[in-house]
């Protein structure tokens, strides 16, 4: 190790590390003891629930020969290659317990690796342990793990807050610096609305750009695995490594995947970037509203024309998300049966095979993941298939036109919040109604039902202290072009507040 | 449409999920919080919609029909949490 010392190497981006990697100015094995060193003195967030130090070592030290060869032989390793990484729990991880923070799945260990990690790991980069997140990614706080609560390395009085969810680990471990970059995935949300929680940047590609094989399936119409970074450009070579056709998931898009960090020209002069009207919700805080005429303004003197377009079914999409969502996971969950893997319950004598499932599933899933369930169970069920479930698939269809006609007219970019409020207390939600958890996902839901990309930027703080970020949405397939817009909306907000470090 | 205990206590059933009969009643009212949320729906014109089956309008690919893998029987039976002589172990099926 020369010049640069390893010391606050866990605070760099993956772009610095990259660069610093390769001209040797550190090597993948300091690198990655910086983050282990970061992760065990963060425990207090709660943020890691499987460490995996031994792994990530063998691994960075597999990519330091791989750095040393590329370098000999006068070229690149890819630029992931050392790069310490946390992963949700969501991922199956070969011989690492992988249980969607769920006790349904507890002592799970996957004999195989999800194509997303096949692909992290291929390129270099280290896994420094599993992420925790909610309970087969259903919630919006991170409270329904069976590991117990996040807590947001952002604090501002006496309070814990939530980092948001479901990938609420991956955002708290990305902000305090306990990783470079992680995966999150978004069936509603769940990346972007953590990112906002957290001042920190995660997109949702386009359904398909990325493969869910061995990902474990909530909605699987819906879910799509993104990365969460500390930067646009970060996002740009961690999704880079993510991204392309996988044989394993039918749905996954046999499409070229572009040079996206290439994308990134800081040139939006022209592009048409969509206000939707509906997203001006009643009662909405004037600080998000101002929030979003600063992101408008910001668009603007970067040479962006500004337009305003209607998404007229958008308040329906909560709705519709709420029936299609649950539909998909009971289908889904109904694998967890005491069977094959996970958890069994213990059996009173005569107990047959019903007594155990249902003892099985009562005690394996956690109160919101039984709801949802049920709630799929009873909408799909005969005589209210056609009233709801059907009638939900016909709503996203409109939804999925209202964005179509925009970009049909022209629109290269949608700008929105992220989320209703800034990040809140935990416990604060507990005695609210379910549906009012569902509301953060208002402005992120439509975006997983039209399927298209998404990303969340941090813009600014709010008058308690708190990070807050604006979303952006993109053309279907565009993700080059929408991270282009996130990076102009980065230089410009020029967000680089860090949470003071408490834990 | 509001959901009522008995309709708790079989949607419970068909999730395969035992609810105790004292906990019946706030979900009931859980459930019914939820559908009345999704009641909205009610209020979109929707003739003529087909409902959406796919995010992008693809054909989904076709593989060759042949045995791809096999012979994996120990590892499937890895995280079984009953598993014997080969196969995975259940309680009697006694209908």
């Amino acid at each position: 190790m020369s010049g640069k010392t390893s010391m606050g190497a866990n605070t760099w981006t993956i772009a610095a590390a990259r660069d610093a990697l390769r001209k040797k100015e550190i090597t993948a094995v300091d690198l990655t003891m910086a983050c282990l060193t970061a992760m065990d003195a963060g425990d207090a967030l709660n943020a890691y629930v499987h460490k995996t130090p031994e792994i990530a070592l063998e691994q960075a030290r597999a990519a330091d020969a791989r750095l040393a060869a590329a370098r000999n032989s006068g070229g690149d390793a890819p630029s992931l290659c050392g790069i310490p990484l946390g992963i949700k729990d969501l991922f199956c991880t070969k011989g690492v317990p992988s249980q969607a923070a769920s006790n349904i799945l507890k002592g799970f260990k996957p004999e195989y690796e999800s194509t997303v990690t096949t692909k992290l790991f291929g390129d270099g980069a280290v896994m420094l342990g599993k992420l925790n997140m909610d309970e087969f990614a259903m919630g919006s706080s991170n409270e329904s793990s069976c590991y117990g609560n996040v807590v947001n390395p952002w604090k501002v009085d006496d309070r814990a807050l939530t980092p948001g969810g479901s990938s609420g680990g991956s955002a708290a471990a990305v902000a305090a610096d306990l990783c470079l970059g992680a995966t999150g995935t978004d069936t509603g949300g769940s990346i972007r609305q953590p990112a906002a929680f957290t001042g920190i940047t995660g997109i949702k590609p386009t359904y398909g750009r990325v493969s869910r094989w061995g990902v474990v399936a909530f909605a699987s119409s819906l879910d799509q695995a993104g990365p969460m970074t500390k930067s646009v450009r970060d996002a740009a070579i961690f999704l880079q490594s993510m991204s392309g056709h996988d044989p394993k998931d039918s749905t996954s898009a046999d499409l070229a995947v572009p040079d996206f960090e290439a994308a990134l020209t800081g040139d939006i002069r022209g592009k048409k970037i969509g206000i939707p009207r509906e997203y001006r919700m009643d009662g909405m805080p004037a600080e998000i509203d101002a929030l979003w005429a600063n992101g408008v303004a910001m668009m603007k003197d970067a040479g962006a024309e500004i337009v305003d377009i209607s998404l007229p079914h958008t308040k329906y999409a909560l709705p519709a998300y709420y029936v299609i969502a649950p539909a998909e996971a009971s289908s889904n969950l109904a694998r967890y049966d005491g069977v094959r893997y996970g958890h069994r319950a213990a059996l009173a004598a005569g107990d047959g095979i019903t007594e155990m499932y249902e003892k099985t599933r009562a005690e394996g899933f956690g109160p919101e993941v039984q709801r949802r369930i049920m709630v799929g169970t009873y909408v799909l069920s005969a005589g209210f298939y056609d009233a709801y479930y059907n009638r939900a698939r016909k709503v996203r269809a409109l939804i999925k036109r209202d964005f179509e006609l925009a970009f049909d007219a022209g629109i290269d970019a949608i700008l929105t919040p992220a989320t209703p409020t800034s990040a809140f207390g935990l416990g604060e939600m507990a005695n609210a109604d379910p549906v009012e958890m569902y509301l953060n996902d208002v402005f992120t839901v439509t975006v997983n039902l039209a399927g298209l990309p998404g990303v969340a930027v941090p813009v600014a703080l709010d008058k308690k202290g708190l990070p807050m970020g604006l979303q952006l949405i993109g053309r279907p397939w565009d993700e080059a072009g929408l991270l282009n817009h996130a990076y102009v909306l980065e230089r410009a907000a020029g967000f680089v507040s860090k949470p003071d470090k408490w834990w | 449409m509001s959901i009522d205990i008995d309709t708790a206590r079989k949607v419970a059933k068909l999730a395969r999920i035992r609810v105790e009969e004292a906990h019946l009643p706030k979900l009931a009212e859980q459930l019914s919080g939820i559908l009345g949320f999704m009641e909205q729906l009610n209020e979109v014109d929707v003739t003529g919609v087909e409902p959406m089956v796919s995010v992008t309008p693809m054909r989904l690919k076709r593989r060759a029909d042949v045995v791809t893998d096999g012979n994996i029987q120990a590892q499937i039976l890895k995280n079984a949490p009953d598993a014997r002589e080969g196969f995975f172990a259940v309680p009697k099926v006694v209908e």
